[in-house]
């Protein structure tokens, strides 16, 4: 296959990449192939497995098997120092630089122009500005890194990438924080980079910038490559079908995408009216039936995660209004959340959700326990007994309540997580990705649960990237994309290809024109 | 109006603004000092300043080194009484010749700083309470070393306590000349060669240092290395002081040097401040001293209390400005 | 991992086989310090002749145990309150400080006047004891406020913001006594250090009605819990509905009081107030008996029990080293290098290279 530029050999190739970690698999099979002169994106939902992969090749982690080949060279990276020495460089979302120190400095950390054994500063500047140039940002390299726009500061990382000499420039999520203008003067300086004979590879999973960018794009999907695809042949619904939604090989499970009970609703436990948050979210109008499973579904950065803090008070809204069972309720902490009776499972289950030393028991009790406050302690033999009620309902592996919940895999951990806030009774359960990296069988057994509990009358918010999942036990589903809602489906209406059309921001319609098209070419 | 706010933001955040403050504060303090008592604006009074106070300043040097990387070092006060002990003793039980005392003791400080520093990034260990037991382990060597205190009569070193160098129509003792000296070369380490910006550089962020290819535990040892050889330096100074080795000296010092350099306008939190801030921190301490002595009225304890006020200002006004760099 | 077993919080159900109880014991938490307690007491049984020796004299328990306990009465109680602090992740240094200021308010408040009643020369309170000690302990809560909101609310760094109090409290108490020494004259003011009850010294009762209530504290209510948690995970227990802020100004102020309950203690045992060395470096004892009794200074799981073993370790090497005709400046090298000891041996990166060398 021909790259767009010309050459033939591909100046990164990587196959066949395994990368376990304990009770999750990370990788499988991971890889790409990267040529000069072109601008590669990888796509892929959270827990794709992106930026494993992205930290094998910059030699965070070391994988468990595969290849890495550079410019015809074998290589396996085993420091940050090392992939860079060896010509990988890379610019992550969060810039890793000194903000304290001057731009020319941190283009020249460590390899500074010396005059007399002395750090050359006339040199430094006049170099640094040459540097900048070329990428056309001016300037006043004498002015600390934190005076300037994140925007900026990409550039200055880019600027120390070009200056050593790198083979592969890796960007990592480089937009998340950029707004709009930004977000094309880095392109103009990828594209000049591009035309230079750089080689890029481009993480993002923003669907716009992907066409606006790339030659090419690799997506990723639960720790596989799902495919490599030329970026002008690939239309936008096909890019999302690939991935999130259902399996190609998943046949029965596509025409059962509609099957699940209709649920009886009851009256309007939660009603949010524009809540919003300034550069995080637009204002989003939702309603929550009792008994009702409203599913939230979009790409990552859509706003989904962004809503349902709102809603636990997790963050504060800037603009909007709650009510639950009818009444203003005023939401600015988790506390007054867990007062109106709703409970938040976090996405980051590590960081926002498990006590990893404390044992199963005390995890599951503890939301329960906060609200009863500190003088009420909930008596141990009851604890004991909700603790072992909660592994028995929902089929927790452990071997005994008082184990640390850090010594029980991913799975078990997410139910032990799911138990504290069902210990709390509430009236509106939101799961954010409650089912990501867990193996298949946990994965049923989570979603069996939470049904049965909409049955019971508990209203759920689910947020999940696994389209079928998602449509398979919604009553309704609000779509997000870009930070706003924009669609609204019932359960009737519930298709997986308009969803997905409304995810991917054209219809179906359209999509099906240009395969259309393509078809007929190639017919010819 | 948002060109003001965004003017204040930018002068907020460039690195010499919290030691601009300080040095308002000092002209300030010395004004009203200037206004209020006769005699309290004469040069000499400044230099006395410098002369009292040398030994903090090449303290607050190192400390100033150690607290741009991102740490602390809670031992420079017991290496410093340990350094007057220790020079005593062999200036006046094993009769070394001074050069030879000074050397060593200079060697032996920076080795102790090394050793900390060494510690705390081999075993990844908190440096408050790696430098704590090295408080306590230097205060200890030194009551080893003798209980009581032990009088210097070494001519060289009364020589020179006794000295004193006609400067700019004052004059000024040889530890205060000394002390400037050696905070120029501190200027130069830290302006001007690649461990003083790498020290920076971990200070600012240190994951972002490693990643860029820096030695970070080299930077670390260094400039535990250096506040031990710089507590050393000021503990040969105060012996020209004091003539005496004793347990007892330097107690709080630890504190003292701090307050200095917080109030020189470093952030505690590390990579923001210029090392002669530390001079500014000291001059302000060394001013609020003279002040509550010159007011006479006052008790000398009102130093602390000021200074505990002072650090308290700074602390709150570094916080509210980080967070909103952030 | 280490599976850890903290007794209060857990119970183990049912009858337990013999070789698990053998695996409980080796696995306990409190093995370590316990047992180098143990160490140094049979030391000092073997040599320091009568060590092990009561006797009753003047009505009261007397012997170089009982001797130990009472000396370590006030740094007990340090600890118990450094405890607390360390398990959130923080640190409190200004103890010493609050120890010196609440001793000094209450030695001032009582000071003790000369009062001939019927030829008999007697010495009154200036102010009554019950309100001189109510003021000094309100000082110290006062102090452990001070410490929480700049902690909590202005998210000052603990070392920073009680370093803050460390400088100037001691300063205050110094302007106080204007740094000379306070004398008590005042007989029933010195009942709390040196008083006995029922022949063991009363400053012993103050500790364990301490202890005893942190202990029904920490375990009956959720405090215990809430504590770990926000030591551990301070993002998930929010996400969980804890008030993360009340808790953390609490323990700031609890260390505080128990600071200056032992500034009580101190003062009335020399029966004076010494503004400029009450408490001097008490805070650094405090921390080392917290780390010898098994609380990491990372937060998180924390043993009461523990620190109190820690603190009789801490004294019983003073004593020791005092008893030995060794100079006490010793103690001080033999702490420092146990300081390193404990914290090497904890640290993560000493387990992995003992791993490495096993493996």
């Amino acid at each position: 296959m021909t790259a767009l530029s010309g050459s033939t050999q591909p100046v990164l190739e990587v196959t066949g990449i395994h990368k376990q970690f304990p009770g999750v698999k990370a990788l499988a099979d991971a890889g790409l192939r990267l040529y000069p002169g072109e601008v590669h994106t990888l796509m892929g939902q959270n827990g794709a497995g992106k930026s494993t992969l992205i930290k094998v090749l910059t030699g965070v982690y070391q994988p468990d098997g595969g290849s890495i080949v550079l410019d015809g060279q074998a290589i396996r990276p085993r420091s940050t120092q090392e992939a860079q020495a060896l010509g990988i460089s890379t610019v992550y979302q969060e810039v890793n630089l000194c903000p304290n120190l001057s731009v020319a400095e941190n283009i020249f950390i460590g390899r500074y122009p010396r005059r007399f054994g002395m750090v050359d500063w006339r040199a430094m500047r006049r170099q640094a500005a040459e540097l900048l140039q070329r990428l056309q940002v001016g300037i006043d390299v004498g002015k600390p890194l934190a005076t300037y726009p994140l925007a900026i500061q990409q550039m200055v990382a880019i600027a120390r990438a070009l200056h050593t000499d790198a083979r592969v420039l890796i960007l990592d999520e480089p937009t998340s924080s950029l707004d709009e203008a930004e977000v094309q003067t880095l392109f103009g300086v990828l594209r000049r980079l591009r035309a230079e004979g750089m080689a890029i590879l481009f993480v993002t999973h923003f669907l716009e910038q992907t066409y606006a960018i790339s030659d090419r794009i690799t997506v990723m999907r639960n720790g596989e490559r799902e495919g490599e695809y030329a970026c002008a042949g690939l239309s936008r619904l096909a890019l999302v079908n690939k991935m999130i939604g259902a399996p190609a090989d998943a046949d029965e499970d596509g025409t059962e995408a509609q099957a699940g009970e209709e649920r009886e609703q009851g009256e309007v436990f939660l009603r949010a009216r524009g809540i919003a948050r300034k550069g995080a979210l637009q204002p989003v109008d939702l309603a929550l039936h009792r008994g009702e499973l409203l599913g939230l579904a979009g790409l990552l950065g859509s706003g989904r995660t962004e809503t349902a803090r709102l809603l636990f008070g997790a963050d504060r809204a800037d603009a909007g209004s709650v009510e639950v069972e009818g009444r203003r309720v005023r939401l600015a902490n988790p506390r007054d959340a867990i007062a109106q009776g709703i409970g938040f499972c976090s996405e980051d289950r590590k960081h926002e959700g498990a006590i990893l030393p404390l044992s199963v028991r005390e995890n599951m009790i503890l939301a329960l326990q906060a609200r009863q406050g500190i003088w009420r302690a909930i008596p141990m033999r009851r604890q004991q007994q909700l603790a072992s009620d909660y592994v028995k309902w929902l089929g927790i592996k452990t071997a005994s309540i008082e184990t640390p919940i850090g010594s029980l895999s991913g799975g078990n951990q997410q139910k032990v997580l799911l138990a504290r806030w069902l210990a709390t009774e509430p009236g509106l359960l939101i799961l954010d990705e409650p089912t990501r990296g867990i193996d298949v069988r946990a994965k049923q057994e989570i979603m069996d649960y939470v049904s049965a509990l909409c049955r019971k009358g508990m209203s759920i918010l689910f947020i999940s990237s696994e389209l079928p999942e998602v449509l398979r036990v919604s009553d309704r589903m609000l779509v997000m994309r870009d930070r706003q809602a924009c669609g609204a489906y019932r359960r009737g209406e519930l298709d997986e290809t308009s969803v997905l059309g409304a995810i991917a921001g054209e219809s179906a319609g359209e999509g099906n024109k240009d395969t259309a098209k393509d078809t007929a070419k190639e017919g010819a | 109006m948002s060109a003001i706010a965004s003017g204040a933001r930018g002068l907020s955040a460039a690195p010499w603004f919290t030691s601009l403050v300080t040095v308002i504060l000092l002209v300030v303090m010395l004004g009203i000092g200037g206004a209020a008592y006769p005699g309290f604006l004469s040069m000499q009074v400044g230099f006395n300043l410098l002369i009292d106070n040398a030994f903090l300043l090449v303290v607050a040097i190192g400390m100033g080194f150690v607290i741009l990387s991102g740490g602390i070092d809670l031992s420079v006060g017991a290496v410093l009484a340990l350094s007057t002990m220790l020079t005593a003793w062999l200036l006046q039980n094993a009769h070394w010749h001074p050069a030879a005392v000074i050397l060593a003791v200079l060697l032996l400080g920076a080795m102790f700083g090394g050793a900390m520093g060494l510690i705390i990034h081999l075993f990844k260990l908190q440096p408050f309470i790696v430098t704590l037991a090295g408080m306590f382990l230097a205060r200890g060597l030194c009551y080893l070393v003798s209980v009581e205190s032990i009088t210097i009569d070494q001519p060289f070193f009364v020589a020179v306590s006794q000295t004193q160098i006609p400067f700019l129509g004052g004059f000024l003792s040889p530890g205060a000349v000394i002390a400037l000296v050696a905070l120029l070369l501190a200027v130069w380490l830290a302006h001007f060669t690649a461990f003083g910006r790498a020290v920076y550089a971990v200070g600012g962020n240190e994951q972002s240092a490693a990643m860029m290819g820096l030695n970070v535990g080299a930077t670390r040892v260094g400039v535990y290395a250096l506040s031990g050889l710089c507590a050393a330096l000021g503990g040969v100074l105060f012996s020209f002081y004091m003539l005496s080795g004793y347990g007892l000296h330097g107690q709080g010092l630890e504190l003292d040097a701090i307050a200095a350099v917080v109030i020189g306008g470093t952030l505690l939190s590390g990579g923001y401040g210029y090392i002669a801030g530390a001079l500014s921190g000291v001059l302000v301490l060394g001013a609020i001293q003279t002040l509550i002595a010159f007011d006479g009225t006052l008790s000398s304890w009102w130093t602390k209390i000021v200074i505990g006020g002072l650090l308290f200002v700074f602390c709150v006004v570094q916080r509210i400005m980080g967070g909103r760099a952030k | 991992m280490n599976t850890r077993v903290d007794p209060g919080l857990t119970k183990p159900e049912g009858a337990v086989a013999p070789a698990a109880w053998r695996s409980l014991l080796l696995q306990h938490p409190l093995l370590r310090p316990a047992a180098a307690l143990l160490v140094l007491l049979v030391l000092d049984a073997l040599l320091v002749p009568g060590f092990f020796r009561l006797e009753i004299k003047d009505g009261h328990l007397y012997g170089p145990l009982v001797d130990i306990l009472n000396r370590a009465a006030p740094l007990m109680l340090a600890a118990l309150g450094m405890t607390l602090v360390i398990a959130t992740r923080g640190i409190d240094i200004s103890v010493g400080a609050v120890v010196a200021l609440s001793g000094t308010v209450a030695a001032m408040l009582i000071g003790g006047t000369m009062v001939v009643n019927n030829g008999v020369p007697e010495y009154v309170a200036n102010t009554p004891m019950g309100t001189a000690l109510a003021a000094a302990f309100g000082v110290a809560l006062l102090c452990g406020l001070w410490n929480g909101v700049l902690v909590a609310g202005i998210k000052l760094q603990p070392i920073v913001a009680t370093l803050i109090l460390m400088v100037a409290g001691r300063g205050l108490a110094q302007l106080l006594t204007d740094g000379q020494i306070v004398t008590v004259y005042y007989q029933p003011y010195f009942f709390l250090g040196s008083g006995y009850l029922f022949g063991l010294p009363f400053a012993l009762y103050v500790v364990a009605a301490v202890l005893a209530a942190t202990l029904l504290l920490v375990k009956k209510t959720a405090l215990g819990l809430f504590i770990q948690a926000v030591g551990i995970n301070p993002v998930a227990a929010r996400l969980a509905g804890l008030r993360t802020a009340t808790l953390i100004v609490f323990v700031y102020v609890f260390c505080s009081a128990c600071a200056g309950l032992a500034g009580l203690l101190v003062t009335s045992n020399i029966k004076s107030a010494d503004a400029n060395n009450a408490g001097l470096l008490l805070e650094l004892d405090a921390i080392l008996a917290v780390t010898l009794g098994g609380t990491s200074l990372a937060g998180g799981k924390f043993s009461l029990a523990g620190s109190m073993i820690g603190a009789l370790i801490i004294q019983t090497l003073t004593w020791t080293i005092y008893s030995l005709g060794v100079p006490p400046e010793v103690n001080m090298v033999v702490k420092a290098v146990v300081v390193f000891i404990v914290c090497i041996s904890q640290s993560g990166e000493f387990r992995a290279l003992l791993k490495r060398r096993s493996a």
